[in-house]
C-alpha cells in the first residue's frame, strides 16, 4: 500500500501529459519548428514554479512526509556527457516525439507501436551501460 | 469545470500540474525523473551481472516503476474517460504547412499514423525510424543523465547548470533533427 501514492502520482503524469496533448508528435515538431507557444507554456510554466518552489523549500529547510530534510543533490560539473548526451537525446526525440514518460503514456493511450520506441530506448540505456567507460563525460 | 476538464488543457494549467507531480515526489522523499526507469529495467533483467553501471540496489527504485504504471493508466483514462476519446490535435497551420511538404497529412490523430500505425510501424523504414529513435533517447538520456523530467523540469528548478547544459543539448539535437535529417529521410 505504501507504492499507492506513486501510482496516483503517475496516473496523474499520464492524465496531464496526454491532455496538454505532450505526448504528440506534433507538438514536438510544432516546438523544434518555433511554431506555437504551447509547449514552451507547459515547461516554462513547471520551471517557473518549479524554481519558486524550490528555492522555498531550501529557504525554510522543509522536510518530507517522514520528517527528513528534503535534499537537492548537485550534479557532477561537466560540459561533455551534458552536452553531447543532450544532443544524442534530441535527436531521438525529434525523431520519435517522444522522450521516455510520453512513450509509455501513448501505450496506455493505445498507440501500442510505442512499445517498439520503448524497447530500443531501454536497449540504448544498455548499451550506455556498457560503453560508459569509453565516453567523455 | 466538467467541460475544462474535458477540452484539451491549457499550457499553463498543465504546467502547474506537472510542477504538482514534483512537489508531490519531492514530499515523499523522491526526485522526478522517469528515464532512471530504463536503467532499472536493464537492472531487473540481470544486466548488473555483466556490466557496473547496472550493478545497485534497483528495489530502491521500485516506486518509480509503479509511476511508470500509473502513467500507462492515466494515459488511458485521459483519452477513455476525459477526452472523449482520440481526436485530431490542433496544430498550427504553418507546422500543418511545413509538415505537408515531407508528406505527412493533417493531423487526424494525437500521433501520425504516417509512423505509428501498425502497416508503417511494421514496414522496414517505418520500424528503423522507431527503432533508430527510441535508441537514440534511450542513450543520450542516460549519458546526459537525465531527460527532459530529471534535467528541464527538476534540474532546472534547482538551477543547476549541468541541467541547463542538457537542455541546450536537447535542443541543438532536435533541431538538426528537424530542419537537417528530416528533409532525407521523409
Amino acid at each position: 500500500m505504501k507504492f499507492i501514492k506513486f501510482l496516483l502520482a503517475g496516473v496523474l503524469f499520464g492524465i496531464v501529459m496526454t491532455k496538454s496533448e505532450a505526448i504528440s508528435w506534433y507538438r514536438i515538431q510544432e516546438m523544434f519548428r518555433f511554431q506555437a507557444f504551447h509547449m514552451y507554456g507547459i515547461i516554462g510554466t513547471a520551471v517557473v514554479l518549479g524554481v519558486i518552489g524550490v528555492a522555498l523549500i531550501k529557504k525554510f529547510k522543509m522536510r518530507d512526509a517522514s520528517g527528513d530534510p528534503i535534499v537537492f543533490h548537485p550534479k557532477a560539473k561537466s560540459i561533455p556527457r551534458y552536452l553531447i548526451g543532450g544532443i544524442i537525446f534530441g535527436l531521438g526525440w525529434a525523431l520519435s516525439g517522444a522522450c521516455p514518460g510520453p512513450m509509455v503514456v501513448n501505450i496506455g493511450y493505445g498507440f501500442l507501436t510505442m512499445f517498439i520506441v520503448l524497447v530500443f530506448a531501454t536497449i540504448g540505456t544498455y548499451l550506455y551501460g556498457v560503453l560508459q567507460k569509453k565516453l567523455p563525460h | 469545470m466538467l467541460e475544462f476538464i474535458m477540452q484539451p488543457w491549457p499550457w499553463w494549467f498543465s504546467g502547474v500540474v506537472i510542477s504538482f507531480i514534483m512537489f508531490i515526489l519531492l514530499f515523499f522523499g523522491k526526485s522526478f525523473g522517469f528515464s532512471a526507469n530504463l536503467r532499472t529495467i536493464c537492472a531487473i533483467g540481470g544486466a548488473g551481472k555483466k556490466v557496473k553501471f547496472f550493478d545497485f540496489d534497483w528495489k530502491k527504485q521500485v516506486w518509480n516503476l509503479v509511476f511508470l504504471v500509473g502513467a500507462i493508466i492515466g494515459g488511458f483514462i485521459a483519452k477513455e474517460f476525459l477526452s472523449g476519446g482520440d481526436y485530431a490535435v490542433q496544430i498550427s497551420e504553418a507546422t500543418v504547412r511545413d509538415l505537408g511538404a515531407l508528406g505527412f497529412a493533417a493531423p487526424t490523430s494525437m500521433q501520425p499514423g504516417e509512423l505509428f500505425s501498425f502497416s508503417s510501424a511494421f514496414s522496414l523504414k517505418g520500424f528503423l525510424i522507431l527503432a533508430i529513435g527510441g535508441l537514440l533517447v534511450g542513450f543520450g538520456a542516460r549519458y546526459a543523465g537525465g531527460c527532459t523530467s530529471g534535467h528541464a523540469i527538476s534540474g532546472i528548478s534547482d538551477l543547476q547548470v549541468p541541467s541547463m547544459i542538457a537542455v541546450v543539448g536537447f535542443f541543438i539535437g532536435g533541431l538538426v533533427m528537424t530542419f537537417g535529417i528530416f528533409p532525407l529521410i521523409f
